[in-house]
Order: C-alpha cells, then sequence, then structure tokens
C-alpha cells in the first residue's frame, strides 16, 4: 500500500485520517503544521499527502506550492482539506497545484475512497 | 469514532483558552491581525473537529464566531468592545456545549441560542462595520448549480474531454478519471492525438491528448461531472447526452488557467496573514516550544519503573551498608586478603554511592517530565478579577509572579477550584469597595497578588490581598457558635484566623453567589490535604490577608519521618509534621479524667498514644521521656506518642487500596531498603480514630 | 499427561487446558481447593507488616515484588484453631475478583501446606450439605471427593470479599477494644 503525509494542526483530526488510512493498510506519517510536513517530505518520500489549509507556521496552501518545487513530489497526489464547500478555497488549493481537495467534515469512508481513487 | 473523541476534546478546551486569553488582549479599535488570527484560527478548528465528530451544534455555534473573527481579521470589521464581549462570553458558552458533549449531558438550548442571536446580530450590522466577505454556506457547489441534472441522457453520455497541458502537473492523472467513469457504466474511448509534438520536440510534462469518451449506461451528469471536479479549470469539458440534444455547456465557473505556471490565488479574501505567519504568539503558553504529546499513562508507567528503580538501589544501599560492618567486624582484616577485601569494598560502596547519584538524578528528571508550569492555573486568574471586579464594582488589579514554577500536572488539575475559590473570597470578603478603601486612607484599586515559589521539596502559592483582613471577633464567635471552640479555650490570632478553615464554617451574612453557596473554605482544605498539601492564613485586620498553600512537588513521593510502634515501622509525612520532643511528664494534664494535654508553650496540644490508636497494649502508664510527634491535623496541633525515632527518608508511595482496602489510620504504604513494607501515616485519620475511641471509652482514662 | 477423561491426580505439566483445574492445600486435616487459574503463585511464609485495627484473619501485608498484596489467615478465617507458622508454611498467592467484578485484587493466603492439582469436572462436584457452623456457604463452591478423600471447593471471590470488614467496621466492630 503506499506512504502518506497527513498534516493537520488538529491532533484529534490528524489521528482520525491516521487511524483510517492505516486501516486500510497504508503508511501514515503525521505532521502538525507545513514547516514539520515539509521537513519530513523532504527527508523521506511519500505517495500522497493530505493536508489541512489554516495551520500555523506555514499553511496548507503554502505547503502545497513548496512541495510542489520539489523534484520528487511534483506529480504526487496532494489534496487539501478545507472545511467550506466555497469555490475560493478550493481554487486557492488547486493554484498552489494541489490535485484535489476533501470537504470537512467527511466520513472515514469518503476517505478512504479518494484516496484510492487518487493512488491509481 | 470515538476513540478520537478525547483528543478532540482537550485540543478544542486548550483552544478555548487560547481564544479567551488572546480575547483579553486584543486592543479594541485597530485589533492586531496576529491576536485575531490566532483566535480565529482556534476557532476554525473547533469547528472542523466539532463536525468531523458529530457535534454539529458545536461546529453550528463556532462556524458564527468563526465568521465575525474572519471579517475582523480581513479588516472589514472592527474591533469594537461590544463584540469582543460578545465573544468572550461566547466562548463561555462553547466550552458549556464541549463539556456537555463530552459529558454526554444536556444543554441550556435557550442560553446558546440566545448567544447565537447576539452574535448573528453583530454580523448583520446591529454595529457599524458591514460583512464584506461571503458567508461560506452561501456558496454551493458551481457543478449543481449550472447544469440542470437530466435524468434523461437516456442511453448514455458523450464526453468530450480535452485536458489543458498542465492537467499532470496537479498529479491529476486522465487514466484515474477513466477508471471512475468506467465505474458509472460502459466506456468506449476516441483518443484526438492532434496536438501530439513529435518525440523530439516533446515537453514530458505536458498533455497533447484529448478524448472523446462514449458512455452507456444510466448514469447522472453531475456523477459525471464529480469525476472531473479537480480539474475543471485544466480541461475543456463537454458532456451531450446520447440522444444529440442540448449540449450542455461548460460548468466550470472559475477563469480556466492558461499557462502551466500556477497562477497566484485568484482575488479572494484569502488569509493573508497566514502564509506569512511566521511570527509566534505570546509566550504564555510554553506549550509552543517543541514538545511531543504523550499520553500520562505512559509517563506514568515509567514513574512507576524509576520508584522501583529507587528501592532496589536503596536495598543494594542497605546491603552494602550491611556488608562494610561485617567486614569492619571481621577477623580477617589484616594481610593481603584484608586488603583485598578492602579494596573490593571500596569499590564496591563508590559504586554504590554513584548508584544513589544516578537514582536520584533520574527521579528528579523522571517526575519534571509530569511536572508543569503554574501558569496553567494562574492564566485562569485575569479573566476572573476581570469579571468579578466588575460585577462587586471593585477596582482591582491582579499582580502575578512566579508562574514558571512547575507542580506536577495532576497536582495542578485540582489546585485549580481550591485556588479560584480562594481568589473569589478575596475579591469578595477582602478587597473593600473604592469608597471604604478611600475613607481607609488606602488607594481606591486593590491589589491582589499570585506568587508561586519552590521551599524545600514543595511548591509555596501565597495569594495575597491588600484588603480589610479577617475580623477575628466574628471568626471567634462564630467558631464558639458552632462548637469548634470552647468559649474559655485560650487561642493565638493565627489560630483564630485559621478557624475558618473549620468545617461548616461561612462567616458571610449572606452567602453571596460569587463565593459560592455551601463550598466553604472547608472543602478547600480538604481539597488540598487530598493532595498531600497544607493550607493556612495570616491575616491583619486593616492590612489584608496571605494565604499560603503547600502542595508536594510529586505524588509519587514523599518525604517521610520514621518512627517505631509496636514493632513495626511507620512513615509520617513530613508536610504533617511540626516538631519532634521529648515528653516531660510536667506538662501533662489530664482533662475530664479522660483525654491527655500536653502544655506546649503557649497552648495546650491533645496527646495521642499512637499504641492505642493501632489496638496495641500500652504499657507506659508514664510517658515521661517519651518520643512524641507534633502533627498539624486541619490548622490545629495534636501530640502522636511513638516508641522510638528514626531516621528521615524519601519513600515512594504505594498503594494500600489497590490489592487491600482503604485504612483509616494509613494513607499508603511503601517499601522500605530492606524490601519490609512500611506503612504511611494519615494523620488525619489518626486523629479520627483517636477521637472515636475516646468517645466510646475504649481508651485507658 | 491428562486427555479426554477425567484423571484424577494430575500433576499441571503443560496441559493444553486448565480448566476444571484445582490446586489443593491442607488446613489441619481437611483439604480445600482453589481453582488453579486463579493461583498466582506459591511463596514461603515471610514476615508481614501488620495492618492497625484489622480484623485478626487479615494477617497484614507483604511487598510481592514492589506491589504492596494483603494477606489471610484461612483458620481464622475459618473459626479454626490456629497454630504457628513453621518453615513448611506456605502463602497462596490468588487473584481475587472485586466485589462489583470489574476490578481484580492480589491477595494472599496462608495455609498448612499445599497438596495436589486435580481434575475436578462439573460433574464431579456436589453441592455441600450444610455444615452449620464451620464455613460460610458462600465461601463454598462445593465438594469433591478423589481418591476417597474429600475436597471442599472454595469459591475464592467471595471467601476474600473484604465487605464484611466494611460491615464490621460500619456496626463499630472494626475497632479491636482493648
Amino acid at each position: 500500500m503506499a506512504r502518506i503525509l497527513v498534516v493537520d494542526d488538529s491532533a484529534s483530526m490528524r489521528q482520525m485520517v491516521s487511524f483510517t488510512l492505516k486501516g486500510d493498510g497504508h503508511d501514515v506519517v503525521e505532521a502538525g503544521d507545513g514547516v514539520e510536513a515539509l521537513a519530513c517530505a523532504k527527508a523521506d518520500s511519500f505517495n500522497a499527502v493530505i493536508t489541512d489549509v489554516n495551520m500555523p507556521n506555514m499553511d496548507g496552501i503554502t505547503l502545497t506550492k513548496e512541495l510542489r518545487g520539489l523534484p520528487n513530489y511534483r506529480f504526487i497526489p496532494i489534496l487539501t482539506l478545507t472545511t467550506e464547500a466555497s469555490t475560493e478555497k478550493k481554487m486557492a488549493g488547486k493554484a498552489a497545484g494541489a490535485t484535489g481537495w476533501l470537504v470537512k467534515p467527511f466520513n472515514p469512508d469518503q476517505l478512504l475512497a479518494t484516496v484510492k481513487k487518487v493512488l491509481g | 469514532m470515538s476513540q478520537f473523541h478525547e483528543a478532540f476534546f482537550e485540543e478544542s478546551f486548550e483552544g478555548l483558552e487560547i481564544m479567551e486569553s488572546e480575547l483579553l488582549d486584543l486592543d479594541i479599535g485597530e485589533g492586531d491581525v496576529e491576536i485575531i488570527n490566532t483566535i480565529f484560527r482556534a476557532a476554525h478548528s473547533i469547528k472542523g473537529g466539532a463536525g468531523t465528530f458529530g457535534f454539529m451544534n458545536v461546529s453550528e455555534f463556532t462556524h458564527v464566531m468563526e465568521t465575525l473573527l474572519d471579517e475582523m481579521r480581513d479588516g472589514s470589521r472592527d474591533v469594537t468592545q461590544f463584540a469582543v464581549d460578545s465573544l468572550l462570553q461566547s466562548v463561555d458558552v462553547l466550552r458549556t456545549m464541549l463539556e456537555a458533549a463530552r459529558d454526554k449531558a444536556d444543554v441550556d438550548e435557550e442560553m446558546v441560542a440566545s448567544r447565537y442571536a447576539v452574535l448573528e446580530g453583530i454580523l448583520k450590522g446591529e454595529e457599524a462595520g458591514a460583512a464584506a466577505a461571503p458567508v461560506a454556506t452561501a456558496a454551493t457547489p458551481e457543478i449543481e448549480a449550472s447544469a440542470p441534472a437530466s435524468a434523461g441522457g437516456a442511453s448514455g453520455w458523450v464526453i468530450d474531454f480535452a485536458p489543458h497541458p498542465d492537467l499532470l502537473m496537479a498529479g491529476n492523472d486522465p487514466v484515474r478519471m477513466f477508471r471512475a467513469l468506467s465505474e458509472l457504466g460502459e466506456l468506449s474511448v476516441d483518443v484526438d492525438l492532434e496536438k501530439l509534438q513529435p518525440l523530439t520536440e516533446l515537453t514530458p510534462e505536458d498533455l497533447y491528448l484529448a478524448w472523446t469518451i462514449t458512455l452507456t449506461g444510466d448514469a447522472a451528469q453531475a456523477d459525471i461531472q464529480e469525476v472531473f471536479e479537480w480539474v475543471e479549470d485544466e480541461c475543456d469539458l463537454t458532456i451531450t447526452p446520447l440522444s444529440g440534444e442540448q449540449p450542455v455547456s461548460e460548468p466550470v465557473v472559475s477563469v480556466p488557467v492558461v499557462e502551466p505556471a500556477p497562477a497566484p490565488a485568484p482575488a479572494a479574501p484569502a488569509p493573508k496573514a497566514a502564509p506569512a505567519k511566521a511570527a509566534k504568539p505570546k509566550a504564555k503558553k510554553p506549550a509552543e516550544a517543541a514538545s511531543i504529546r504523550v499520553g500520562i499513562d505512559k509517563v506514568d508507567e515509567i514513574i512507576n519503573l524509576v520508584g522501583e528503580l529507587v528501592i532496589t538501589q536503596s536495598m543494594l544501599d542497605q546491603a552494602g551498608e550491611d556488608l562494610e560492618s561485617l567486614a569492619e567486624s571481621s577477623p580477617s582484616q589484616e594481610g593481603e586478603a584484608g586488603k583485598a577485601n578492602a579494596e573490593i569494598l571500596l569499590r564496591l560502596s563508590k559504586g554504590l554511592a554513584q548508584l544513589e547519584r544516578n537514582t536520584r538524578e533520574l527521579q528528579e528528571g523522571v517526575m519534571r517530565i509530569r511536572m508543569l508550569p503554574i501558569s496553567f492555573v494562574f492564566s485562569r486568574m485575569p479573566r476572573l478579577v476581570h469579571d468579578l471586579s466588575s460585577k462587586l464594582s471593585k477596582q482591582i488589579e491582579l499582580v502575578v509572579s512566579g508562574e514558571e514554577t512547575e507542580l506536577d500536572k495532576t497536582v495542578m488539575e485540582n489546585i485549580g477550584d481550591p485556588m479560584v475559590h480562594l481568589v473569589r473570597n478575596a475579591l469578595d470578603h477582602g478587597i473593600e469597595t473604592p469608597d471604604i478603601r478611600a475613607a481607609a486612607g488606602k488607594p481606591e484599586t486593590g491589589t491582589l497578588n499570585l506568587n508561586a515559589f519552590h521551599q524545600g521539596g514543595n511548591i509555596v502559592i501565597e495569594i495575597k490581598d491588600d484588603g480589610a483582613g479577617i475580623n477575628k471577633e466574628k471568626v471567634l464567635a462564630k467558631a464558639v457558635e458552632k462548637g469548634v471552640v470552647a468559649p474559655d479555650d485560650v487561642l493565638t490570632d493565627d489560630e483564630i484566623n485559621n478557624l475558618i478553615f473549620a468545617p461548616g464554617f461561612s462567616t458571610a451574612d449572606v452567602v453571596s453567589d460569587v463565593s459560592g453557596r455551601g463550598v466553604g473554605m472547608d472543602v478547600v482544605k480538604t481539597s488540598i490535604t487530598s493532595l498531600g498539601g497544607s493550607v493556612s492564613v495570616t491575616s491583619e485586620e486593616g492590612k489584608g490577608s496571605v494565604f499560603t498553600i503547600r502542595l508536594p512537588l510529586t505524588l509519587a513521593i514523599l518525604d517521610g519521618q520514621l518512627v517505631t510502634v509496636g514493632n513495626e515501622s511507620y512513615v509520617i509525612p513530613l508536610i504533617t509534621i511540626i516538631e519532634s520532643l521529648q515528653v516531660d511528664r510536667q506538662n501533662i494534664n489530664q482533662v475530664a479524667g479522660k483525654a491527655e494535654v500536653y502544655k506546649l508553650r503557649e497552648h495546650y496540644i491533645p496527646i495521642i498514644r499512637a499504641r492505642e490508636v493501632f489496638g496495641l497494649k500500652d504499657d507506659k502508664r508514664d510517658l515521661h521521656e517519651s518520643l512524641m510527634v507534633v502533627v498539624e491535623v486541619d490548622g490545629a496541633p495534636a501530640g502522636i506518642v511513638v516508641d522510638d525515632l528514626q531516621g528521615q527518608q524519601q519513600v515512594v508511595i504505594k498503594s494500600l487500596e489497590t490489592n487491600y482496602r482503604k485504612v483509616e489510620t494509613m494513607s499508603g504504604a511503601t517499601i522500605l531498603g530492606d524490601g519490609t513494607v512500611a506503612l504511611i501515616w494519615d494523620v488525619n485519620g489518626m486523629v479520627n480514630v483517636h477521637r472515636k475511641k475516646l468517645n466510646r471509652g475504649a481508651v485507658k482514662a | 499427561m491428562s486427555t479426554e477423561a477425567p484423571a484424577n491426580n494430575d500433576i499441571i505439566t503443560g496441559d493444553k487446558s486448565h480448566e476444571d483445574q484445582y490446586l489443593t492445600f491442607l488446613l489441619g486435616e481437611e483439604e480445600y481447593g482453589v481453582d488453579i487459574l486463579r493461583v498466582q503463585e506459591i511463596r514461603g511464609w515471610d514476615s508481614v507488616t501488620t495492618i492497625p485495627n484489622a480484623p485478626p484473619f487479615i494477617k497484614g501485608v507483604i511487598n510481592l515484588r514492589g506491589t504492596i498484596v494483603s494477606i489471610l489467615d484461612l483458620r481464622e478465617r475459618f473459626g479454626i484453631e490456629s497454630v504457628e507458622y513453621n518453615d513448611l508454611t506456605v502463602v497462596v498467592v490468588l487473584r481475587v475478583k472485586s466485589d462489583e467484578g470489574d476490578k481484580e485484587r492480589i491477595m494472599g493466603v496462608v495455609v498448612d501446606a499445599v497438596s495436589e492439582v486435580y481434575h475436578i469436572g462439573e460433574n464431579d462436584l456436589k453441592d455441600a450439605p450444610d455444615l452449620g457452623y464451620a464455613i460460610n456457604m458462600n465461601y463454598m463452591k462445593g465438594m469433591a471427593t478423589i481418591d476417597d478423600k474429600m475436597v471442599i471447593v472454595l469459591d475464592i471471590d467471595h471467601l476474600m470479599s473484604l465487605k464484611d470488614i466494611d460491615e464490621l467496621e460500619k456496626s463499630g466492630q472494626g475497632l479491636i477494644e482493648e
């Protein structure tokens, strides 16, 4: 299965997403903000990144831009987690290079289905 | 799902604290964007989590707060006093809602609704500052908005899919889309190679293909659009029903991106401050530093293991000492053999000394893991003082010092409420109203000092006010009335003041709802003693009072005095001991023929014979030259007679209750260096049992 | 090695199932049995630390590898005459379920000597006749006959329940009179 980086400053969200993904057989690494996530990404290699948008130190949009600047992460799926079904947030993510998005609140099945879709 | 609830609640309560303290910090008018952002993010997190974990009422309520905060941070709304106060009150409501969710209890719906209405009112412009940013709920997913989801396309659809060259850049892949489509019906695909470049001129990352896809089946158009949802603006998409009728136009709303370079975010009120947010929030919460969340049970396990290590090391120490004395008294100390032995012993004792040092340092280090600065508790106070002083129409300045002083996490969690009560008491009964103060020649603004520091193995917390002090006459009168003291008892000023901690005591003529109904100083005292600590007060009428709380730094370890009673060793917590002395029979008096009292300097303290309390035979009628340990129980001293005094040492507290049950005279047990068990006294329990036996006449007169 | 047939004198040697296996011990002339699954270990008698004002059948507490464990004297519990402890005296350490059934307590009982391990199937366990004086009926699960011997099978949880100490204390008798 895949190696996925999960980024969210809310530990409970991270735990829930991690748990769900691990339950489906994926490997998960967690990070609490964009800075941590970028460091993890550089030090490791992931098949996909799932990131919240609103985070301290470096938000998800900036993180996405930064990741796309790294040679290993130019084409891997990056999903943003947004809490509104509003266009701007989604488009901001896309503009930064994200593959797609997931709208919170979502249930574990939706998460898994989207991840599956994106990992091919 | 519910296994994550605990983490969510923990985070959310922390978030609420951040919101509250930042709101208190916020300047009216030009709010500091950083601060507003911090508050916004906290609210946003709570909203997100609440929605995910199913607490919809919390999510909705927080959403309104978030919207308000969003407007403030993008400058479209001023930071007014009214808004800040409303938000502060909303934080309280939110806290109540979260507690209800956590405890599976009911919430006062009316209160929530009215608070919600106030916030909405602000948004609608009951204040100046029109709301500029679009509220999220207004937006509906564009996909559904434009294209009428025709149930037709009777037998299927024709999809013209022409991706822009940069579609692959964001990690999207047409193959996945085809796969998804194949789940909706039967596919047949034609590829359009028109744009394909010769191999030598290809940019590998660009996409040069386009496709026409025929999807037969009864898929809904919305489902097809969902497949392409993410790449809307990176392709040209046309979906036509198979029967060839109305070609549906692109539901794409945003500007199609033409160049491969990622365009900057469209001019939406994206959080400007957020990307640049490298600034650290105020150093109020030291927990912002690099840290790891560790479950308390893991920490406790390590503490237990270290406790075991301490016991083992102590046993080795003991054995080492025994070996040394054995060697000293042995005849084989002469000559070569003797020298070799001496050398081995020396090495052994050096090693043991080092082990003792290492163990002690390890223990201290491990205890520190559970230690947190008392600022976590002190931080509740500014808000409390702020609210209370306005409620009571008093002017009060809060001065805090020593907030970085650390104490055990569990102790801290339990000391909060007693401290709040003492602070309320100081504000309610202690500090006077401005006019009374002025009349007394005091500054109109009263001062409340909170101070914390380490002393010995304890943390000392002082709550000092420059108010009216304790009215000794009133207190004494009440104490006599309640039978706490006898009418002709002679008490020092300090003793009178400390009477306020006696059970059932309340000197307020009206039990004000500020200090709470029925929660008296005796409850405060009980809470503190149950943590192994003590509380006392000194006061001067007209000048003010100082409440002093003493707490052990850790709950697992105790500084104890070893004593012998019968042929067992016991441990008395040092924190309860005032002094130890040798009895002089001249100072012993009998009262009413039954109880014995001892004249200790100015006054009389009850004599408790430990042997009697334990039901052992007490041959010694005459206590002359016996050893007595004077302890403090409920603010009053008592002398407990023991057989012998041994040394003082630090012991690891073991539970007696786990495998046995609660014993009235003992608070726990410990394992001594020789491996035997010694029980730890509960001096309160000792006094109680003594009193019971006295009353039943079981104790010899 | 036992098979399915209810053999009588099994010594535990890695039998795959310890169900229905009982450790028996002696108190005077009588032989008592306890569910082997509840036995944590067997120790020789060593000194205890007494607990003030505890009923006489509570001898005190010992240090069991860092945990404080209380020790009961079954002779006192059963009202049989006491004997002096010697080198053969044994402490059987048991896992006891608390009254609410949710917690487990480790407690030890002092016995004269440990005897055997027997298999006692459900059918072998007969209801005990009311012995009247000697033992509270709650303490017994039943009786079995093995090799012409009578073994009294004990109900650990009731036997070791400390509820009666609570009751003693309430009625004011918990404290020892001089």
